[in-house]
């Protein structure tokens, strides 16, 4: 086992197999010993976890089998998502849901992993059209809290066999048990795209166009809007984005359109996929969830308290970079779902929104049930 | 005799009959429950009817509340509870036992908000799935699983069971579609978890729940994605002289960068039948795939084309593409009555593992040996595009021990699908069909977690008991959550 020091003040551990992660949190448990749970270490804000060793399953790396023609991957949860996404793009395949690198807009180095990423659902602009990080995980090897090895789903695209465990570990972080393998359903990357983007527009219209764009059967595959430009993202086939690109600019006849064709297309997305327009500072950045029919009304109140807004999901994801106290944009974002990103000096409790009663209790009843010594990550999600 | 053993009834329970079923009366309005024998004989069973047991009562709310008063009414007297939607689970996951009350949702039948602007719909869940679709057809708007009852079917079963369908390979299954629930937890409390917004943050217990077959919880509302319906969609047929080449088209298909929306197998014993029923004008050949399309018109014919260029590699004996509505429903029609036709062959088990889709040739060949050494036919129709097969076992009733060689068969199969490494169940689920074949599946760790997530929702085992897991390993679960008050 190789230990380095490097990272933080406390030991990083980072067993070189399954079976010595799992007795590595069998002894933790034993001991009662808090384990601060990491992948990348690109996105979590670990340093206010309460534990005297970092555990990451960063040396559990390698793809264990892709089947392009069964649009099925499975990875060991250390695996870079990099070499991953140059894998599948060789065969002209990647990650419907796209997701998204924290590393420009956090500042933080490092490789991001497939179970980092799993681990915190992390899903891109695409996620209106294709679904998040959860809709396309098939099925998960991980150690819960008392160093059980447990798996669970498998590699098949339809299984209803059992409870769906995989659901649960995908967005607790690391709070219920480490991945160590993970199966995850690929799909044919679009072989072309464009983009429409419409100047001079505020949230209201941004958002009115987007609710008009994701009505039509022509499969918007991105809605975002920042700076007054709002942008809707078409993909497939080639004479289908054409097409479709026709449809839609006939739909929206009375607006100016700005044409976005490769490869300016692809960088845009990726650009706002990775939140570039906040990145190199410090504000702390919040991600805001609404119904996009509220995003206008939202916006205007998170404006009040100052700081910058951007959009996506067609307007049920706001961004918002501000200094104002947690506490006024909490209630600016009304019942929509305000969460900490990162950044800045607010203690961690504000990267999860609170929970009523009843849901609180029932999640933290499941951690009990996953990590009864309450080792993994605590305090990071709830009791 | 049928081999699945259930558990005995609970005697303290059954003597206690006149009692629960009289608490019951006294908390609910008039008409809400059923203990009369002769009505409670509709719900002995659901469409796994080789297994009948009719229940203590059944009773059949109409709104959460009430849902929630007959929860804590079997939970104070320590009753079982069978959920139930519309009672067309093929895998007996609605099969009553003599000392359990079956709480049924079909009465739950309200639209409750439909909301294009933000794309949802929220229900009850007694709605059917197809009521579901129907309310959102002027809005152009559509609810996409689609499980071939969806006539019947309610949400209520669809979310118990993560209910998938022919379209399933584009829009994915129930799980992917479901964005929150209202249940009724074991004790009567009502608890709302997720909603209208995409991808907030906590534990996604809305995704445990769907799945999860009546042992958490009973799910009284849903709020379901919804999505604009497509221009339009059109079919092709392609016939094959072998099950290999199909299946290696199928692999082709979706490797080449084209995302069907169905892609649809029938082997030779299944179109012989559905020729013999309705004359669908099918090719005789070992093999047929149904590929379907969306968009529009120019969009579906350069898909059709190049669906074509990858068919023609393999020597298809037969490639036909739909070019109207009228040859749409020709080449559907045969699909959709397979299971009609088969019917009338004698009776059936229809089975639901899923495979790799690289492993369909293999298990498909399989599946032919293992056919010949039971001396029990077989058909297979199934979608191809995610390897969930459904192989359909021929056997007769009448004949003393077929049904008994036809189970045996069929566990043979799902063992199969897990060894190319497959699962038991692709959308029909486990119910008691499958249930004691889960170690197979499953290690004792495994299933350990499971019954342990079960106990944090229903404490007692009092939801749907003796289902999913084998019943020697949830033994200990059951005893110790003793049944007495």
């Amino acid at each position: 086992m190789i230990t380095n020091s490097s990272d933080h003040a406390a030991t990083v551990v980072s067993p070189p197999s399954e079976a010595e992660l799992a007795g590595l949190i069998a002894e933790s448990y034993a001991r009662a010993a808090p384990l601060r749970v990491v992948g990348g270490g690109t996105r979590i804000r670990s340093e206010a976890i309460a534990a005297d060793q970092t555990l990451t399953s960063r040396r559990l790396s390698g793809i264990v089998t892709y089947e392009p023609g069964a649009l099925t991957l499975i990875a060991r949860a250390g695996t870079p998502i990099e070499e991953i996404e140059a894998t599948l793009a060789a065969e002209g395949q990647a990650f419907a849901f796209e997701p998204m690198d924290h590393r420009a807009v956090l500042g933080t180095k490092g490789a991001p992993t497939v179970g980092g990423m799993v681990s915190a659902n992390v899903s891109g602009p695409r996620r209106i059209h294709a679904g998040a990080c959860r809709d396309h995980l098939l099925g998960v090897r991980f150690v819960d809290g008392r160093g059980r090895v447990i798996r669970n789903g498998g590699r098949v695209m339809k299984n209803v066999t059992g409870l769906d465990l995989g659901k649960l570990l995908c967005g607790s972080h690391g709070t219920l048990g480490v991945l160590t393998e993970v199966a995850l359903k690929t799909l044919p990357a679009a072989e072309s795209q464009q983009t429409l983007a419409f100047h001079a527009t505020s949230v209201k219209e941004a958002t009115e166009i987007f609710a008009t764009a994701l009505a039509t059967p022509f499969e918007v595959s991105g809605a975002a809007f920042r700076s007054g430009t709002a942008w809707l993202r078409i993909e497939g086939l080639s004479p289908q984005v054409d097409y479709r690109r026709e449809r839609l600019s006939a739909l929206f006849r009375d607006r100016e359109i700005d044409i976005v064709g490769e490869p300016d297309s692809r960088t845009l997305w990726r650009r706002l996929r990775d939140l570039h327009h906040f990145a190199g500072s410090s504000v702390p950045l919040w991600r805001i969830l609404v119904k996009p029919s509220e995003a206008p009304a939202v916006v205007a109140r998170l404006h009040a308290l100052g700081g910058e807004v951007s959009l996506d999901w067609g307007g049920g994801l706001i961004w918002f970079e501000s200094n104002a106290d947690s506490v006024a944009i909490r209630r600016a974002a009304g019942v929509g779902q305000a969460a900490l990103l990162g950044r800045g000096t607010l203690p961690n409790s504000n990267s999860f929104p609170p929970e009523g009663a009843a849901v609180a209790r029932l999640s933290a009843a499941l951690r009990r049930t996953f990590d009864p010594a309450g080792i993994l990550n605590p305090g990071l999600m709830g009791k | 005799m049928s081999t699945i053993a259930m558990p005995e009834p609970d005697a303290g329970v059954l003597a206690r009959a006149p009692q629960i079923i009289a608490a019951l009366e006294a908390a609910l309005p008039a008409g809400t429950v059923i203990s009369s024998p002769e009505e409670t004989r509709a719900y002995e069973c659901d469409a796994l009817t080789a297994y009948r047991c009719p229940p203590l009562a059944v009773v059949l709310p109409r709104t959460t509340e009430e849902v929630a008063t007959a929860m804590r009414v079997c939970h104070e007297l320590r009753v079982p509870v069978v959920p139930r939607g519309a009672g067309t689970s093929l895998a007996g996951g609605a099969l009553p036992t003599a000392d359990s009350v079956v709480i049924g949702t079909m009465r739950l039948r309200e639209i409750l908000e439909v909301d294009t602007a933000n794309r949802f719909i929220r229900v009850q869940t007694g709605v059917t799935n197809l009521a579901v679709s129907a309310e959102l057809e002027v809005q152009g708007f559509f609810y996409a699983p689609d499980p071939s009852s969806q006539l019947a079917c309610t949400i209520a079963g669809n979310i118990a069971m993560n209910s998938g369908g022919a379209h399933c390979l584009k829009y994915g299954v129930t799980t992917n579609n479901l964005m929150g629930v209202r249940i009724v937890m074991a004790t009567g409390d009502i608890v709302e978890l997720g909603g209208p917004l995409p991808g907030v943050s906590g534990l996604d217990l809305v995704g445990l729940i769907c799945g999860s077959e009546g042992q958490l919880a009973i799910v009284t509302e849903a709020t379901l994605r919804i999505v604009p319906k497509p221009e339009g969609a059109r079919p092709v047929l392609i016939g094959f002289d072998s099950a290999e080449t199909a299946g290696e088209c199928v692999g082709r298909i979706i490797r080449s960068g084209l995302l069907p929306v169905a892609i649809e197998y029938m082997d030779d014993v299944c179109l012989r039948a559905v020729e013999a029923f309705v004359k669908a004008g099918y090719p005789n050949c070992a093999a047929v795939l149904i590929v379907e399309v969306e968009g529009s018109e120019a969009e579906i014919d350069h898909q059709i084309e190049r669906i074509r260029l990858i068919a023609e590699e393999l020597n298809p004996v037969e490639f036909r593409a739909s070019r109207t509505a009228e040859e749409s429903l020709a080449i559907w029609k045969g699909r959709k009555s397979a299971f009609g036709a088969m019917g009338r062959l004698g009776d059936y088990l229809c089975l639901d593992g899923t495979v790799p889709v690289s492993k369909l040739p293999h298990t498909l060949k399989r599946i032919g040996e293992l056919s010949k050494a039971y001396g029990l036919e077989v058909a297979n129709v199934f979608h191809a595009g995610d390897g969930n097969m459904h192989p359909l076992i021929l056997f007769d009733a009448n004949a003393p021990g077929e049904l008994e060689r036809a189970e045996e068969f069929g566990a043979d199969i799902l063992r199969l699908c897990v060894d190319v490494g497959g699962c038991l169940t692709g959308e029909h689920g486990v119910g008691i069909e499958k249930r004691d074949l889960m170690t197979k599946q499953y290690t004792a760790d495994d299933l350990a977690i499971q019954m342990e997530i079960k106990s944090v929702f229903d404490p007692a085992w009092l939801l749907n008991p003796a289902k999913v897991f084998p019943l020697e390993v949830s033994q200990p679960h059951r005893h110790a959550a003793a049944r007495c008050p």
